[in-house]
């Protein structure tokens, strides 16, 4: 499959202002949402501690708190079943559906299935999919993969939802008040939900110890999809185990906080048994986790709780765009996951990227996201992933920037230039970052120059190590 | 080998260095009026909270929610119009117009409240009805999230939700709507329980 093109792809959500700058504003506002709601917290940085420590201690021990978590579940009277891979866990569910004669299928958010491309496999199966999540459901109307963890329509304008609803459903396309929308939504998904046959949802969490899947939801709409229909199924990415409720309080602290800066969603929910007169089946799935889970520069991804707070602080997700990574999770999380499903289509990836560190600073579990960026361009280049192009401005800018003389006399030339050019030669085609901004001012002389001049080619000798 | 024996084999071989799981302590700092603290919160979400109404419980809702006419009562306090054991189906409650139920614990770092199936049988009727009013004990709140996953619910319960707010969505262009697909307001009536009601521990 052909690589992405991210860089391609953001220059086209760049130059859409009317959706660029309202997506930039909207994803700034929840970073700044989280640093506010993370400041009120005195514990916070112990709570990050913790979390890192227990989900590293988990993940070292991952295989006795599976068998802990299935033991558990089911004594509690729910099925568990293990998926080694995507179409695995497809085929499982649709077996599941197809034993109890169901085909309406009601589903809370789970990027898990997005993972798996679940939703298209059931349908060509004659099985209808209703997402529960209004964002997840919008998507799903108009075709689109997810564009954030959290928020999956994030980077539709309101205008956008309401041409789309009265495409849909016949609503008035001038009123785009999300409270009107939201009325409309539910109009037409709550009788969905009613006369569903089974239901789904994923996991933030599997508690070990209780045997119960938990989900976090602001709609309420995971209560919904696992309680109206008799029939639940829920899937599960292995990673998602923790200990017990000691360390489930950890989590749901620091989730919400993360996420969007509130302290908790409305519906945390625990599903520990299947309710009266139902069932419940929950789906294991490995899916490369343990590929990941064995590798000494990646395992801490597997920490992740899917927050969305690294996308939030990126600059370059915030620019670029959630649909331009072309991948399941995208933003800084994506670009140290989906390599490791698909190195040559994500090959871009890690290059999305200024290596600011921003991300790995707010990641409430201390993943090492920027440091695992830079891990997989080393990968890129050692599995001959580089293009030509690539390769030979790599290959000129290590000549470069390895030769103090000739990098000195680029820089002065450079700066000559940016005070003395026309403007037209400097904003053109060729110059990428004057594209979108414009170039900074140059001083009369380099730092370099400044400083030979000041303190003298003699002091210059004795500061060299 | 089975798909179990092949991811366990393989999460056996993982590269993260093995640590000690560390103990969580439980953060309290023993705040002055636990009241405060779950009111401001709740609003944070746009729930309510509200005293025990003078008039009683029955005059307070026929007054903030006039015209309603279907109502589940899973309380002493409150008469219902409509009887549990019509719910043939758990989507039956979605014609509810008020559903009304006694929380064991409140949680005054988040303004949440815990439901179980003790508390209501058929859950759906606190996420389908139009409005949830739930009555909490004062005494019952707990001061932050450790203290409240201590509760035994959390390890005997088939179904435990911690409700912090009316059902809300910001999907589209980051704005808070309420309801998405649950209820539209959630109130709590700040009641001490009754003496024959059984205390939660």
């Amino acid at each position: 499959m052909k690589a992405v093109d991210q860089a391609r792809n953001a220059q086209a959500f760049l130059e859409d202002e009317a959706h660029q700058q309202p997506f930039d504003t909207l994803i700034w506002g929840l970073r700044e949402r989280r640093d506010a709601a993370a400041r009120e917290v005195e514990e916070w940085e112990e709570l990050r501690t913790l979390a890192s420590q227990i989900k590293q201690h988990t993940l070292a021990n991952l295989a006795h708190y599976l068998e802990l978590f299935e033991a558990r579940a089911t004594a509690n009277g729910a099925t568990v079943h293990w998926a080694r891979d995507a179409h695995e866990h497809n085929q499982i569910v649709l077996d599941i559906l197809n034993s109890h004669g169901a085909s309406r299928l009601v589903k809370s958010k789970s990027m898990l299935t997005e993972e798996c491309e679940l939703r298209p496999f059931l349908e060509q199966r004659g099985i209808q999919v209703t997402e529960t999540d209004l964002g997840e459901r919008i998507q799903q109307l108009d075709d689109q993969p997810p564009t954030h963890i959290v928020g999956p329509a994030f980077q539709k304008t309101p205008d956008d939802v309401a041409k789309l609803f009265h495409k849909v459903y016949g609503s008035d396309p001038s009123q785009a008040d999300p409270v009107y929308l939201g009325r409309v939504m539910r109009e037409h998904t709550r009788p969905l939900i009613l006369q569903a046959d089974a239901g789904m949802t994923g996991a933030n969490f599997a508690v070990a110890d209780t045997g119960a899947i938990v989900t976090v939801t602001n709609e309420g709409n995971a209560d919904l999809s696992a309680n109206v229909p008799k029939l639940r199924i829920s899937s599960v990415g292995i990673e998602k185990i923790i200990p017990g409720t000691d360390e489930l309080a950890v989590f749901i602290r620091l989730l919400t906080r993360s996420a969007t800066g509130e302290r908790i969603t409305q519906y945390t929910s625990h599903f520990a048994k299947p309710r009266a007169g139902g069932e419940m089946h929950i789906v294991l799935v490995d899916n490369g986790r343990t590929a990941r889970l064995s590798d000494e520069r990646f395992w801490p991804s597997l920490k992740c709780i899917r927050c969305g707070a690294c996308m939030n602080t990126c600059p370059v997700y915030r620019r670029s765009g959630g649909l331009s990574y072309g991948a399941t999770y995208m933003g800084p999380i994506g670009m140290i996951m989906m390599p490791a499903t698909d190195v040559g289509r994500y090959r871009e990836l890690p290059f999305a990227s200024t290596i600011n560190g921003s991300c790995s600073n707010v990641c409430p579990v201390h993943i090492n996201i920027h440091e695992q960026i830079y891990e997989w361009r080393s990968v890129m280049d050692d599995t001959g992933q580089f293009s030509a192009t690539k390769k030979t401005a790599m290959k000129i800018a290590g000549k470069l920037l390895s030769h103090p003389t000739a990098y000195r006399a680029a820089a002065k030339g450079g700066a000559v230039a940016l005070r003395l050019l026309p403007h037209f030669a400097l904003y053109n085609r060729l110059n990428a970052w004057g594209r979108h901004r414009d170039l900074p001012q140059t001083p009369k002389e380099t730092f370099h120059q400044w400083y030979t001049r000041t303190r003298g080619a003699d002091q210059q000798k004795q500061t060299r190590p | 080998m089975t798909a179990r024996d092949d991811i366990l084999d393989a999460a056996r071989g993982g590269a993260a260095a093995a640590v000690e799981l560390p103990v969580v302590p439980d953060f309290c700092s023993a705040p002055a009026d636990l009241v405060d603290l779950f009111i401001a919160a709740l609003a944070r979400l746009d729930g309510k909270a509200i005293s025990q109404p003078p008039s009683g419980i029955p005059h307070w809702l026929s007054t903030v929610f006039p015209g309603t006419h279907r109502v589940y009562s899973a309380v002493s306090e409150v008469t219902g119009t409509v009887d549990g054991a019509e719910f043939d189906d758990w989507g039956a409650p979605a014609d509810i117009d008020i559903t009304v139920v006694r929380t064991p614990l409140g949680v005054a770092e988040t303004g949440s409240i815990l439901l179980t199936e003790k508390e209501i049988e058929v859950s759906t009727a606190a996420v389908l009805a139009e409005h949830l009013v739930v009555l909490l004990d004062p005494s019952d709140i707990v001061e932050n999230l450790h203290r409240a996953y201590r509760n035994p619910a959390f390890q005997e319960a088939s179904y435990a939700v911690l409700l912090s707010g009316p059902s809300g969505s910001a999907d589209i262009g980051g704005v808070t709507i309420h309801p998405a697909q649950g209820v539209t307001t959630l109130t709590v009536v700040l009641s001490p329980r009754q003496s024959s009601d059984v205390a939660h521990q």
